[in-house]
Parts: structure tokens; C-alpha cells; sequence
């Protein structure tokens, strides 16, 4: 069985935030609500690097382990989802969250009493598949559909990869090998010292 | 970009209060069908289908295709409808342009036709308020006003201000409109983007347009972005983009700006705003110096490159960094990188376009290229991003105001060959105009009409100032000089706005005015089909996704019931079937397709349009070329020229210039538009030059009648055709039948011709340098001065040399302000903001300015801060403290509206649509200057000081 992951490859990620609008437009997330977001570091200066994040879906998710309720649940394709009738809000897998994925709405179709909502791997949630419920709590099961996330369908230079780990791994290994190694990329002057990077103005 | 500070909470009903969907429906009466079904629908539709399902739709999902509105890269999209309401979008793995990539807009294309924000009725301005009136009402009003100033001042007191958003078909009919009204007065966005690039790259190659495709730069080694924030304003190219670079090619961002672009570069390399011709001639000094330029391609196809070389000696690598502040190993950089990995292109936007010197800049970059031997080879080219979805082809055969569709120019024969086209009589549309002397005398343009209105009349070369202003689909905030625009609004008789949203211009008018205002609501482009033009020169077709949303119209709708009412409607649609009073757009593609014969918009017919639609799969996205299926041997779009009728079969041209191929395969030499000889040197190709296939091996001149003779071709013309082409040339035979007999002997229609290096009917027949109107340098500004004042230049006096020696306009406003994009938002910015996913993301006008200047300013970041320029006006902005502006320079993006000199003008719109997000628009106050052979604005160097608000 597939073990479905995210991948942002910051050699092309162009902070164009299409990720973050699909993800808009597919699940009619509210305003306020940021599932996925793009986050820019060094912005304006040489080294510059922007990466799409979300909920990573971890294997081993600090939200499952902390969440005081156990709504949080993991599917057999790893992917992370969580019960909103469970759910009573009170934000503790928002501490456990490395990435701040948890977001917590005020008052919306997506949890009227501030419950939790989060990247679903567009898949939804404990309820029937592509049923109007899990649309109302959780948005698109485009898994069920046989689809993939749509915030990396529609990214603009497929930076953003979801799907198969084993597949992500496979294409970004094509690209590091065309790309071979080089004091240009990202991570490359953390690694081997940062002889030849430029200063910042 | 990086603002991003966001509220969690959408923004609080403005005043007048704001009707969300459900209740605006329930008001206005406009609900049909509703409780009955609702109880069948999906949760999520409830809402909006209650107003818009059509009874006879429900339960039924369809797939529509269609093309992104905004930028000109043309991804497809693909919408699936349910009862009537857009409720998914798709991404398209199968179109070659986008592979299913979206940017921000692109992924929000949905809401467009979901959004509350609409202008829903039409209105009009009285005592001060918007209200509400019936579309044969506002018609009837419009046109007797028009009517009357009209018999008081003639057909040119009016301007039309068309669209960059119509289809081929809306833009070409509105050029129409505007022609048997009786006027030139007509323009649309692309002078305000890529004038100056169609002007210069045409008069230097031939064609004005981008070269090659994005597809293509996946066959590059080597990329310079100059002037061009593609992973901005084009994202889905940044797609072919890394590509390439990931295979190897070489990328270098030359910019004033450290962009989301230069962090993807090699090599950024930050040049003082509007200083390009010495960092270019400063480059090509140095591939001269080491002669690494072609020198057989330029001995084979290039006309006039030692005045050339004799110009950029003088630019030493020292005087270029005293002019540019860019260091000598940097300029030596890019020679060496563009020389040493070739093919290698070139890619420029408003940066380069977007000054005084825009069409100089445009030429020096062609040279550059030409120089290379970089033109007419995959993997090469000038490619020009261009702006708007349709921009390309609203240039092509769209309302300007100094020609005819397809480029045919005002003079008579252009009009007979027009008028024989549209099968009337030239003599009527003649007396349609004041004169024949204004029937061939190039309009006005968008970037002047407010000086249209202003101007002392005297000065004026018309019989009389503009007293009436359409704005059909075009944003007021994206000219400069806010503060005399909303002066020239305010002396207008009469003010129309067509558009899907009510726009600034309505806010603006409401500012200054009372009365005499019109907002009509257009469909947007996905509530009307009709085929757009990418900037690679590919024609794609849009389906109707849903129809027109609230009481909206199609353009197309509008301009023929305008025209009814205005007493030429028989006229303008007779060559057309009619659905009611729309137009069938299919017969206006025909009608293009039957005059459009210079640019090779002839072969495009809509069935062949829609076969590309349904099969893009087959289509190579490295070459564009469809392999196997029914476009077999075909390019993607069948990117002009495509040359003769439907029926020749011709598959599109990829690369323009490329010799490579015949031109039947889409070969093409330069193009023979300037005469055979030029002070005794010859203007055509070289023996030996000429597309592969060709018959004649040498260069060759325009085909026409008498040539075909000579060539002992005449024969070869059906006796039908030969009626037809009897005194004709290739561009005005509306038989086909020259192009068909040239093409046929493996030549180009147009000729064989040199592209030119000194073009003799421009200021600078070689470019040279000269500083912006207001330069931040004094001392340079003596040595480089601008050009002297105009006196009538597209009939309004225009001043360069006056501005600029007014005063030392640095003493006081030091600072280097230049403006652009931001990825979120598009032009004005109010269809984009209006736009809920799009505006959460930009919540707030700014300005990027650099530590030092903060610092030296007492400036935080996020504080507000007053922009203050020389024309005036100051705005009220965030600073956005950032190192990606270097110091002395500053940054504001052009998409905002709804302040206006801090103070908020919201309550202006018509109530229920007001965007989202409101701002100071920085055009607001933005300073004179315009480019001195198309009239481009100049938006990228001024001056400006900030202080703390």
C-alpha cells in the first residue's frame, strides 16, 4: 500500500501561493483559515528559499499522541485525519504540531465551536466517502476519487509533490541527479561549510 | 510576495453595507426557480443555486474548458458545472502551455463567477449615489447622449477604452465599433504594457511579438531576465523555467529588485531603474570586444550592425558602472554566460518596456540578440512575456488607435481593404468620420486621454477635446497621473464603465462627480467564448463555463445593441448570423479570418481552433508539435502566422525567423518592410539565406501581383484567384492566392528580408542612452538628456525636455521609485481583490524599502508612511522594510485601489461592490512621462520621499 507523503522542492518553489488557493478553492476553506501556507526565508537576499508547508502527515504524529480526546487518526496510507465531532478544540496538538499546521476557525461551516481543522490530504474524514457530510466538515475526499491533493496538482512548477513516497522519492531523485551537486543549492553551504555563498547585502 | 499579515477574520461589511449572495438574491428579485430543487443539491450549493439554476440543468455535471483569465502564459482550465453553477476546477495535465500548473489567480479562476463583488445591474450616478436602472434604459440614455455630443463635436470627443480581457473576436469587433462610429480614439492595455515592444521588435525584425514560445526555453542554455519578475507576473513559465536550468542552462535576473525571479537565478545583478541601454550596449561592447558575435548570421540577415558597434564603443566597462551601477566583471558576466552557451534568450516584461526610452530599450535588446545570431533558433529568441490573457491578440486585431486590425495601419488603402472586408462601401465610413485627415491620423492613447479632456483645445490636433470616456473593461488605476485623471473625470459630459466589477473608475467618478456616470455589468470571459491569443502567439479556445452571472452581458451583446441604438448596428454585424442580439462569434472569427491576411490570422478557423481544444494531449510540450491524432504535424494553437485559408492547412509557426524550416512547416526569413535598399545598402537577405525549401535562394521582396508575374507564378492562380489578387499584394488579396502560389515555391509571403539595427523612422536610429524626465542623477541628465518637447505627438503636445530641466527634482524627493507586480493580484486589482481566496492573501498597499532609508527616516516596519512625488500627490502606504530594494530605491506595487491621498473612498463604489482589499493606488501619484514613439507611460523611474505617517 501506497504511504502517501508532501514533498516542496525549494530549488522551485516560487511562492506563487497557488498551493494555498487550490487548497481554497477545492475544500471552500473560509477566510482565516490557512491549511497550507508558503513561508519564505531569507526573503530578499541571496539564499533566498520559499517552501509550501501543510500538515506533513507525520508517521509518528506528535498530534495523535497528544490529542487528549484520541480523535486524531491515522489511515493506512498514512495519511493524518481527525474526528470533528470528537474534537473539543482545546488547540494542545497545536503545541505538539512541529509545523503549526492546527488551525482553529471562530465560527464557520468548518467548526462552529473552534474545532480543530487541518490539511486532510484531501481526503477527507471519518465520514462516509464523498458524502455531503465529510464535504461540510472536512471538504474533498479527492483520494476516494482517485485523485490527488489539489494544492500539488495545480502547483506552477511542481515544486509541490504529494502522493506515493516511493514516487516522490523516484522524482526527486531524477532532479537531484540533473541538477548534481552544487554549491547552489539549498542546504549545500549547512552541509559542506558556506565557502562561496555570497554575503548578505 | 511577502506581506502576508493576515487577519483572521474576513473584512467587516463595508459601507454601504454589503449583501452577501443570498440576500442580494432574495432583493433584487432575480431568483428563479429556487426552494423546490434547492432540497436536491449538494450542501455547499444551496446558496448559489437558488438564483441561477436554470430548471431544465438540474442534476447534470459537465465539463467545460476553458483559458485562465489573467496572465498571457494561457493555461487551461477546466471547469465541471453542475445545474448551471461553477462548482470545481481541474487542473489540465494535457494542455502543452501549463500541464495542469496554476498560479494564485489561475487557482482561484472559480470565484470569478462565484463572487458577491459584482457589479449585478446596471446603474448610474445621481445626486452622488449609484442606482440601479434597466439596461434598455441606460442603453436608450447612453446613446442619445452620444448622439448629441456627437452633433456637437464630432465623433472624436469621444473615447473608447477597450480591453486586453475580450476575446479575439470582442476586441476585433469593438475595433470595428469604433471605426464606423468614426474615430481612431480607441485603445486598450497593451499601450500601457508592450507598446513599445511591438513597435521596436517589429520595426526591427518584422513581427511584434515574442519570437520563440516558453515551451522553447526548455531548449535553452543560457536565460537573461531583464525587466521581468516572471515568477510573479508569468509563474506557470517559471515551469519551463527551472526546467531548463535544471538542465543545465544558465540564468541570470538583471533587475533593481532582488525578485522572487533572482532568488531562482545564478546570478542577479541589481542595475540603477532605467539605465538598460548602457548595461546592453555595455554587454555587447564586450562580445564585440572578443568577437564572439555571429558574425554570418549578421553578414547573411542583419542590416545597419556597424552603427551599432560604432555607438556601444564608448561604453566602456567604467562608464557603464558610473551610469548603471553595475561593476565591469558583472557586465562581462552576461556576455560571457549569453556568448559562451548558446542558444540563449532573452526575456523582458514592463521593466524594460515602461519608460521614456521603452521602444530604444525593446531594439537594444533585439540587437543584442541579433548579434548573437540568437533569432530565428530554438532555444533563442527575444521572449517577451506579455500581460493579459489576451493582450496579445487585442494587439493583434483589437482597438488601437493607430491601425486597423492586423496591423494594416490608417492609411486608405488599409480602410478600403478593411471596408471591402466588412462589405461596405468606403465612402460611407468616410463620411462616418470628421474627416478623411483623422480617419488616417492615429488616436489618442489610454496613456493620454485625461490630457485629451485637460488640454487647452488649441493644442489639440482635433477638432475638439473629449468630452465622453468609455472604459469597456479596463482599470483607471493602472494609468499615472491619478490626480489629473480624476480632474479630467470630472470635466467629462458623459462617463461609461463596461466591466464585470464596477472598478476604480467608478469610485473615482463618484469622488469628483455627481451625475453622468454609467456601470454596465459584463460577463467575464468565462461567461462568453470566443478564442485568445497567448503570448507565444497560440490561439486557444475558451468554452462558455456558465452564463452570464446577475443581470450581466456579453461585450459582444453590448456593442451590437450600443450600436443599434447609435444607427450603425446593420452595418457592424452584417457579416454576421445573429442569436437575438448576439453576434455569433464563430462568424466574427471568420470575418478576422478573411481580412487578417499580414499576421497570418487566417488559418485559424474555429473548427480548427476547437480540434486543437479537444486534443491537446497529442500536443508535444517541448515543441508544441502534435504527434499523430487529427492535428497531426500541427503547433499547439496554430501560433501565427498561420498563414492562408483554413483549408491550406498550415500548421502554425513556433519560432518566427527560423530558417531552419519551410515556410510551409512554419519556416519564416525576416520580414521585407523596409524597402529593398537604404542608402545604398541592401535591405534584403544574402544569397544564400532563405528558408529551407525555398526557390528563390536569395533575399526577396513582398509578394504582390506584379512579382507573381515576373516569377512566371501568375498562372498558378485559379482564375477566381486571379480576379482577386489582379493589383493586390500578398497582405490585401483577400483570395489567399498569392500566399498560396509563394508558400507553394517554399517562400515567405511577406519576403526575405535583414532585420534592421538602425531603424531610420525612430528618434534614435541606434539607441542611445538618455536619463529618465526624473533622474536621480543631476549630473548625468547634462551629459544624457531626453528628447526636446513634442508639439503634437498622437495629437497632444508631450514634454520631455521641459520636465526633465525644470528643477532638480532629487534635491527633494531622493529617493528611486520604480513599481510593479505583485503574483496575487492583476492590474487594477479589482476583479483580484474582489476575489475572496486572492485578497486573504494581500490584505494591505505597501511599500518595500530598505533598512537604510527606514532607518534614516525613522520608519518601523509595517509602520504607514506618506509617499510623496513631484507630481503632487502623496499616498498612504505600510512600509514593508526589506533588502530586496537596494538602498535609494524603493518599491509599490500598482494593484490596489479605494484610498485616495489617505483617505478611504470605499463608500464611492456602488453599494454591495466594493473589493475585498482596498489601497492607495500608487498611480495615484505618479509623474508625467511617456515614451516618445508609442506613448507608453513611463512606471518604473520616478522619485519619490517618504516620511512617517
Amino acid at each position: 500500500m501506497a504511504r502517501m507523503r508532501f514533498l516542496c522542492d525549494a530549488e522551485r518553489c516560487i511562492d506563487c501561493n497557488a498551493c494555498a488557493v487550490a487548497c481554497k478553492n477545492e475544500n471552500e476553506v473560509p477566510w482565516g483559515i490557512n491549511r497550507r501556507r508558503v513561508v519564505t526565508l531569507n526573503e530578499g537576499v541571496p539564499g533566498e528559499k520559499s517552501i509550501s508547508v501543510a500538515c506533513m502527515h507525520c508517521t509518528d504524529a506528535p498530534c495523535i499522541a497528544v490529542c487528549p480526546v484520541s480523535c486524531i487518526y491515522q489511515t493506512p496510507e498514512g495519511v493524518v485525519l481527525h474526528n470533528k465531532d470528537v474534537c473539543i478544540g482545546c488547540g494542545y496538538c497545536f503545541y505538539a504540531c512541529p509545523f503549526g499546521a492546527p488551525q482553529f476557525p471562530q465560527t464557520s461551516a468548518f467548526g462552529v465551536r473552534g474545532k480543530m481543522d487541518k490539511c486532510t490530504f484531501c481526503a477527507g474524514g471519518p465520514e462516509k466517502d464523498m458524502s455531503e457530510a465529510e464535504f461540510k466538515k472536512y471538504g474533498r475526499n479527492r483520494l476516494a476519487e482517485g485523485k490527488l491533493p489539489l494544492c500539488a496538482e495545480m502547483c506552477s512548477t511542481k515544486a509541490l509533490l504529494a502522493g506515493d513516497g516511493d514516487v516522490l522519492a523516484d522524482i526527486m531523485r531524477t532532479r537531484a541527479a540533473a541538477r548534481g551537486g552544487s554549491m547552489e543549492l539549498n542546504g549545500w553551504a549547512t552541509a559542506y561549510g558556506a565557502a562561496g555563498t555570497k554575503e548578505s547585502r | 510576495m511577502l506581506l502576508k499579515r493576515l487577519t483572521r477574520r474576513a473584512p467587516a461589511p463595508t459601507l454601504p453595507r454589503t449583501l452577501d449572495r443570498r440576500e442580494f438574491l432574495k432583493r433584487s428579485g432575480i431568483a428563479a426557480g429556487g426552494a423546490g430543487l434547492a432540497a436536491t443539491l449538494p450542501f455547499n450549493l444551496i446558496e448559489r443555486a437558488e438564483g441561477e439554476t436554470p430548471a431544465a440543468a438540474v442534476g447534470k455535471a459537465e465539463l467545460k474548458h476553458t483559458i485562465c483569465p489573467h496572465c498571457a502564459v494561457g493555461c487551461s482550465i477546466d471547469a465541471t458545472v453542475e445545474n448551471g453553477v461553477w462548482t470545481r476546477q481541474n487542473p489540465v495535465f494535457d494542455s502543452p502551455i501549463n500541464l495542469g500548473a496554476h498560479c494564485a489567480k489561475g487557482a482561484a479562476a472559480r470565484e470569478t463567477t462565484n463572487s458577491d463583488r459584482r457589479l449585478k445591474y446596471p446603474m448610474k450616478l445621481e445626486n452622488g449615489r449609484y442606482r440601479r436602472l434597466s439596461w434598455d434604459q441606460a442603453l436608450d440614455e447612453i446613446s442619445a447622449k452620444l448622439l448629441e455630443l456627437r452633433k456637437a463635436s464630432g465623433p472624436d470627443a469621444v473615447y473608447w477604452i477597450g480591453s486586453s480581457k475580450h476575446c479575439n473576436e470582442q476586441a476585433y469587433l469593438l475595433r470595428k465599433f469604433v471605426s464606423l462610429w468614426g474615430t481612431n480614439n480607441c485603445d486598450h492595455q497593451a499601450r500601457i504594457c508592450h507598446s513599445t515592444t511591438v513597435a521596436g521588435v517589429a520595426n526591427t525584425f518584422g513581427y511584434g511579438a515574442m519570437t520563440n514560445s516558453f515551451n522553447d526555453m526548455l531548449n535553452t542554455k543560457a536565460m537573461l531576465f531583464i525587466g521581468s519578475n516572471a515568477a510573479e507576473a508569468h509563474p506557470v513559465s517559471m515551469q519551463m523555467v527551472l526546467h531548463a536550468k535544471e538542465n543545465g542552462a544558465r540564468m541570470i535576473v538583471v533587475d533593481p529588485r532582488f525578485t522572487r525571479t533572482a532568488a531562482k537565478a545564478h546570478h542577479h545583478i541589481a542595475i540603477r531603474p532605467g539605465t538598460d541601454i548602457p548595461f546592453v550596449w555595455g554587454v555587447l561592447r564586450t562580445i564585440f570586444e572578443n568577437r564572439w558575435e555571429d558574425a554570418k548570421f549578421i553578414a547573411a540577415r542583419v542590416h545597419g550592425m556597424e552603427d551599432v558597434r560604432r555607438e556601444v564603443a564608448q561604453w566602456t566597462p567604467q562608464r557603464v558602472e558610473a551610469v548603471t551601477g553595475v561593476k565591469p566583471a558583472d557586465v562581462r558576466l552576461v556576455a560571457e554566460t549569453l556568448a559562451k552557451n548558446r542558444p540563449s534568450t532573452v526575456v523582458w516584461c514592463m521593466g524594460i518596456t515602461q519608460h521614456t526610452v521603452g521602444s530604444a530599450n525593446v531594439r537594444a535588446l533585439s540587437i543584442l540578440q541579433l548579434a548573437l545570431g540568437n533569432i530565428g533558433v530554438s532555444g533563442g529568441g527575444t521572449n517577451i512575456f506579455r500581460g493579459h490573457d489576451n493582450v496579445q491578440g487585442a494587439t493583434d486585431v483589437g482597438p488601437n488607435a493607430d491601425s486597423l486590425p492586423a496591423y494594416y495601419g490608417l492609411t486608405e488603402a488599409a480602410w478600403r481593404h478593411w471596408a471591402g472586408v466588412w462589405g461596405l462601401s468606403y465612402d460611407w465610413i468616410q463620411g462616418r468620420f470628421a474627416s478623411k485627415e483623422l480617419m488616417e491620423k492615429p488616436g489618442m492613447t489610454i496613456s493620454r486621454w485625461i490630457d485629451g479632456v485637460l488640454e487647452k483645445s488649441d493644442a489639440i490636433d482635433q477638432g475638439s477635446n473629449l468630452r465622453a470616456v468609455f472604459y469597456w473593461g479596463h482599470a483607471p488605476n493602472s494609468q499615472t497621473r491619478g490626480l489629473d485623471m480624476a480632474e479630467a473625470m470630472k470635466k467629462l459630459d458623459l462617463l461609461v464603465v463596461i466591466d464585470p466589477y464596477p472598478s476604480a473608475t467608478a469610485a473615482m467618478a463618484a469622488m469628483e462627480r455627481t451625475d453622468g456616470v454609467y456601470l454596465l455589468p459584463a460577463a467575464t470571459q468565462f461567461e462568453s467564448h470566443g478564442s485568445v491569443t497567448n503570448s507565444n502567439r497560440s490561439l486557444q479556445w475558451r468554452e462558455q463555463v456558465v452564463a452570464p452571472v446577475f443581470e450581466s452581458r456579453k461585450d459582444h451583446t453590448i456593442m451590437a445593441q450600443l450600436a443599434q441604438r447609435l444607427g450603425f448596428g446593420a452595418e457592424l454585424t452584417k457579416n454576421f448570423q445573429m442569436q437575438g442580439d448576439e453576434p455569433v462569434i464563430e462568424d466574427i472569427l471568420r470575418e478576422i479570418n478573411r481580412g487578417a491576411l499580414t499576421i497570418g490570422y487566417s488559418g485559424q478557423s474555429p473548427e480548427r481552433l476547437k480540434l486543437h481544444m479537444l486534443n491537446k494531449h497529442t500536443f508535444n510540450a517541448r515543441t508544441l508539435r502534435a504527434e499523430g491524432g487529427p492535428c497531426d504535424g500541427e503547433y499547439y494553437g496554430l501560433p501565427w502566422p498561420c498563414w492562408g485559408t483554413p483549408e491550406l492547412k498550415h500548421p502554425g509557426t513556433p519560432l518566427l525567423y527560423d530558417e531552419s524550416k519551410s515556410v510551409a512547416q512554419g519556416g519564416l526569413p525576416f520580414r521585407a518592410n523596409w524597402g529593398i535598399e537604404h542608402n545604398g545598402q541592401s535591405m534584403l537577405a544574402a544569397d544564400g539565406s532563405a528558408t529551407a525549401g525555398s526557390e528563390i535562394t536569395t533575399g526577396y521582396p513582398q509578394f504582390d501581383s506584379v512579382l507573381l508575374k515576373k516569377l512566371g507564378w501568375w498562372s498558378e492562380l485559379t482564375p477566381a484567384e486571379q480576379a482577386s489578387a489582379q493589383g493586390k499584394s500578398w497582405s490585401t488579396d483577400v483570395s489567399g492566392g498569392i500566399i498560396r502560389v509563394a508558400i507553394k515555391h517554399g517562400c515567405a509571403p511577406f519576403g526575405n528580408a535583414r532585420a534592421r539595427c538602425v531603424v531610420w523612422n525612430f528618434p534614435d536610429p541606434v539607441p542611445v542612452h538618455r536619463e529618465p524626465l526624473y533622474s536621480s542623477r543631476p549630473d548625468l541628465v547634462k551629459q544624457y538628456p531626453t528628447y526636446d518637447d513634442k508639439k503634437t505627438f498622437w495629437r497632444l503636445p508631450t514634454l520631455y525636455r521641459s520636465i526633465q530641466q525644470a528643477a532638480d527634482y532629487s534635491a527633494k524627493f531622493p529617493l528611486v521609485m520604480t513599481s510593479g507586480r505583485l503574483v496575487e493580484y492583476e492590474g487594477g486589482g479589482d476583479e483580484s481583490r474582489s476575489n475572496i481566496w486572492l485578497a486573504e492573501l494581500q490584505q494591505e498597499m505597501f511599500c518595500d524599502i530598505h533598512p537604510a532609508d527606514a532607518n534614516d527616516r525613522g520608519v518601523k516596519p509595517h509602520d504607514y508612511i506618506w509617499v510623496a512625488t513631484p507630481a503632487g500627490a502623496r499616498i498612504k502606504v505600510r512600509a514593508r522594510v526589506t533588502r530586496s530594494v537596494g538602498r535609494g530605491v524603493v518599491f509599490l506595487p500598482y494593484h490596489f485601489a479605494g484610498w485616495w491621498q489617505g483617505k478611504d473612498i470605499r463608500d464611492k463604489y456602488p453599494e454591495g461592490a466594493v473589493p475585498y482589499v482596498s489601497g492607495e493606488a500608487a498611480n495615484t501619484a505618479w509623474t508625467y512621462g511617456y515614451d516618445a514613439v508609442t506613448m507608453m507611460q513611463e512606471t518604473k523611474t520616478s522619485l519619490c520621499q517618504i516620511t512617517r505617517a
